[in-house]
C-alpha cells in the first residue's frame, strides 16, 4: 500500500505541475501578455514608454523558462500577484471567498449522498417497483438536465412564482438560522442533483452485482431475513464505488461551482473566477485555477487512499 | 493477399452465436430505445434543414413582439408558437437553429476527438514501451485538469469564438478514446491473426489499420455515443458562462443565459432551449447505455460517474 500511495502522490504532484505549465503556456501563446491591454478599441491606452517600464517591472523581458519558474516560485510562497484593477494581493481575496464555496460543496455533497445512496439501495432491493422507477427517473433527469437551467427554473418557480425561498445570495450575517438554511436550499439541490444521480446509479449497479453473488444466496438459503440480507450483507459490500466517488464528487464540483455561483449570485470562488474573466484579470483567474487544480489533485489522492482502504486487492497488490 | 487477410479476420469479428444478419437486426430493433432514437433523428433533420423549417429569422428582432408569450396563452399568437424573447426574437426559430449549432459543434469536436484519441490509443497499445508510457501519463494528467476554468483562461486570452469552442471541446474529448481503444488493442494484438499478419510481412501501419482498427469499432461507437451528451452539455455550459459561442448566434446555452434576467416576465425564453438540451442529452445517454450493454458490457464503468 505504501508504494501505491507514493506513486499516486507523485502522480498528483505531476498533474498539478502540468496544470501550471498549461495555464502559463496559454497565457504566453499570444506572445506578449501586455497585448491584452493595448488592444485596439477598449484596452488601457498604454504609451510605448509605459509599456517598456511595465515589461521590465513584470519581468516579461526575461526568457520564458525563467519567467515560469519565477511565477511558480512566487506561487508556492503564496504570492499569486496583484489584481488588475485595485492592485490588491490575490491570495487574501481568494481566501475570503473560499468559505462560501466550501460550505456549498459540503452541503451539496451531503444532499447527494443522503438521497442517492438510500435511493440506489431501495431501487436495487425492489427492482421493478415504483421506487425503482422513481429513483431511476430522478437519476436520469439529474444527468441530462443542464445545471444552470435547473437553477434558473428553480428560481423562477420557488422564488418568483411561489415566493417560498430567496432567489439569490447567502443573506446577511445577522439572519436567523432558518433564514440561512433557506438560502442554502436551492443552490444545494441544484448542485447536488447530478451527484445524487451518480450515487443512485453506482449504488444500484453495485448492489445488483453483490445481490447476485454466492454469499448472498448462501445467506438467503440459511434463512436470513430480507432486511438483514440487504442492510448487513449486501449493503456493506456495495459501498466501494460510492465511497470512492465521494471525493471525485467534491473534485468535480469545480464546474458546478462556477455555474451555480453565477446563477445564484453565491459569493464564492467560482463567481470570483467569472468576475475575473469579465475584468480580464489574469493574475486572479490563474490563482483560482491553481487553487482548484490543487483541490482536484488532493481529492483525487483521497479517492486513491479510500480505494486502497476498501479494496484489499490494491492494499496488498 | 487481400483474400487471405479477410479469411483470417472474418472469424474473429463474428459473434459467439451464429445468427443471420436479418435476425440480429430484428433483435436489435426490438430492444432499441425508440423514443430516444426518434428524438435524435429529429435533431439531425431539424439541424440540417433549419433555415427551411424555422418560421422566422433567428436573429431578427421585433420590439413590438418583445416577450410575446407562447401560443397557448390568451395573448399568444400562432406566429410565435413558443413565444418571443426579450428583444422579440422568435424562440422556436432560435431553438431550431440552435440544433444546428449543437450538431456542428458536437460533430466536429467529436470527429477530431475520435481521430486523435483512436490514433494515440492504437499507437500506445500496439507499440507499448515508451510511447505507451508517455501517452498514458498524458491522458491521466488530462483527466485531472480543471477544464472549465482553463476554458475561461483561454476565453480571456483569445476571446470567445466559434473556433475556440470547437478547439476546447476537441481537447476535452480525445482522452477517453485513448484509454478504451488502448485497452482493446492490448488484447487484440495478442490474437493469432495479428501474429500471422506479421509473419506474412505486413507493416506496422498495415497491422494497425487493417487488423486492429476494425476490432476497436464497437468500443469507438459506444464511447462516442456516450460522449456526445457530455459534449453538448459542456458546450451549453461554456456558452452560458460566456466562454463559449458568442452572441448573437443562437446556441442553446447562450439563449438560456440571455433570457435569464427576463425569466420572471418571459420564462419561455430560457425554458425551451434548456428542454432541448435535456432531450438530446437524455436520448444520447439512453442510446449510449443501450449500445454499451449490447456491444460491450465491459465498458460499464464508463457512464456512471461525472464526465
Amino acid at each position: 500500500m505504501g508504494r501505491y500511495l507514493v506513486r499516486r502522490a507523485l502522480f498528483g504532484i505531476f498533474s498539478l505541475f502540468a496544470a501550471t505549465i498549461l495555464v502559463f503556456g496559454i497565457s504566453r501563446l499570444t506572445g506578449d501578455p501586455l497585448n491584452l491591454y493595448v488592444q485596439e478599441g477598449g484596452g488601457y491606452g498604454l504609451t510605448p514608454e509605459q509599456r517598456k517600464n511595465i515589461t521590465e517591472y513584470l519581468g516579461l523581458d526575461k526568457p520564458l523558462l525563467v519567467q515560469y519558474f519565477l511565477w511558480i516560485g512566487k506561487a508556492v510562497r503564496g504570492d499569486l500577484g496583484e489584481t488588475l484593477l485595485d492592485r490588491e494581493d490575490v491570495l487574501p481575496i481568494m481566501t475570503q471567498k473560499m468559505g462560501a464555496t466550501a460550505q456549498l460543496a459540503l452541503a451539496a455533497w451531503l444532499f447527494a449522498i443522503l438521497t442517492g445512496v438510500p435511493l440506489g439501495i431501495l431501487s436495487a432491493a425492489r427492482r421493478g417497483s415504483l421506487i425503482d422507477y422513481v429513483a431511476r427517473g430522478t437519476a436520469l433527469l439529474g444527468q441530462a438536465l443542464p445545471q444552470f437551467w435547473i437553477g434558473i427554473m428553480a428560481v423562477y418557480l420557488f422564488a418568483v412564482k411561489l415566493g417560498w425561498l430567496p432567489a439569490t445570495g447567502r443573506g446577511f450575517s445577522d439572519q436567523s438560522f432558518w433564514e440561512e438554511v433557506k438560502h442554502f436550499i436551492l443552490p444545494t439541490v441544484t448542485l447536488g442533483w447530478l451527484g445524487s444521480a451518480t450515487y443512485v446509479r453506482l449504488t444500484r449497479s453495485a448492489m445488483l452485482e453483490v445481490m447476485d453473488s454466492e454469499f448472498i444466496k448462501l445467506a438467503r438459503a440459511k434463512g436470513v431475513s430480507q432486511f438483514a440480507v440487504i442492510w448487513k450483507h449486501a449493503f456493506r459490500n456495495s459501498l466501494i464505488a460510492p465511497i470512492t466517488y465521494s471525493s471525485l464528487f467534491l473534485a468535480g464540483f469545480i464546474t458546478g461551482a462556477t455555474v451555480i455561483e453565477l446563477v445564484f449570485a453565491w459569493p464564492g470562488l467560482g463567481r470570483l473566477a467569472l468576475t475575473a474573466t469579465v475584468n480580464n484579470d489574469f493574475a486572479l483567474l490563474t490563482g483560482i485555477v491553481l487553487f482548484f487544480a490543487a483541490a482536484y489533485v488532493v481529492f483525487n489522492f483521497i479517492a486513491d487512499i479510500l480505494y486502497a482502504l476498501v479494496d484489499p486487492r490494491i492494499r496488498y497488490g | 493477399m487481400t483474400a487471405t487477410n479477410e479469411a483470417i479476420v472474418t472469424p474473429v469479428l463474428q459473434h459467439d452465436t451464429p445468427r443471420s444478419i436479418a435476425d440480429r437486426m430484428w433483435h436489435a430493433f426490438r430492444t432499441l430505445p425508440l423514443i430516444p432514437a426518434i428524438i435524435l433523428i429529429l435533431l439531425v433533420v431539424v439541424g440540417i434543414f433549419a433555415p427551411w423549417i424555422a418560421p422566422h429569422d433567428p436573429l431578427a428582432q421585433d420590439l413590438s413582439k418583445r416577450s410575446a408569450p407562447p401560443v397557448w396563452y390568451p395573448q399568444g399568437s400562432a406566429d410565435h408558437l413558443l413565444g418571443a424573447d426579450h428583444v422579440g426574437r422568435d424562440v422556436l426559430s432560435r431553438v431550431i437553429h440552435g440544433a444546428r449549432v449543437s450538431l456542428v459543434v458536437a460533430g466536429i469536436s467529436l470527429a477530431t476527438g475520435i481521430v486523435v484519441g483512436t490514433s494515440l490509443g492504437l499507437i500506445a497499445g500496439y507499440f507499448g514501451g515508451l510511447p505507451d508510457e508517455v501517452i498514458t501519463r498524458v491522458v491521466d494528467v488530462w483527466f485531472a485538469l480543471p477544464f472549465i476554468l482553463i476554458a475561461l483562461v483561454a476565453a480571456i486570452i483569445f476571446g470567445a469564438s466559434f473556433g475556440l469552442v470547437l478547439t476546447l471541446l476537441a481537447l476535452l474529448t480525445w482522452a477517453p478514446f485513448v484509454r478504451f481503444i488502448r485497452g482493446d488493442v492490448l488484447s487484440l494484438k495478442e490474437r493469432d491473426y495479428v501474429a500471422l499478419a506479421r509473419v506474412a510481412g505486413a507493416s506496422h501501419w498495415r497491422i494497425m489499420v487493417r487488423h486492429l482498427l476494425p476490432g476497436t469499432l464497437n468500443t469507438m461507437i459506444v464511447v462516442a455515443t456516450l460522449r456526445v451528451g457530455q459534449l453538448i452539455l459542456t458546450e451549453a455550459t461554456l456558452s452560458f458562462i460566456g466562454a463559449g459561442i458568442p452572441a448573437p448566434r443562437p446556441a442553446w446555452g447562450l439563449m438560456v443565459a440571455e433570457a435569464r434576467d427576463y425569466v420572471a416576465t418571459a420564462w419561455w425564453g430560457a425554458a425551451f432551449p434548456g428542454l432541448a438540451i435535456f432531450l438530446i442529452v437524455m436520448s444520447m445517454n439512453f442510446l449510449g447505455d443501450w449500445l454499451r450493454d449490447r456491444f460491450d458490457p465491459r465498458l460499464r464503468q464508463l457512464h456512471q460517474g461525472h464526465s
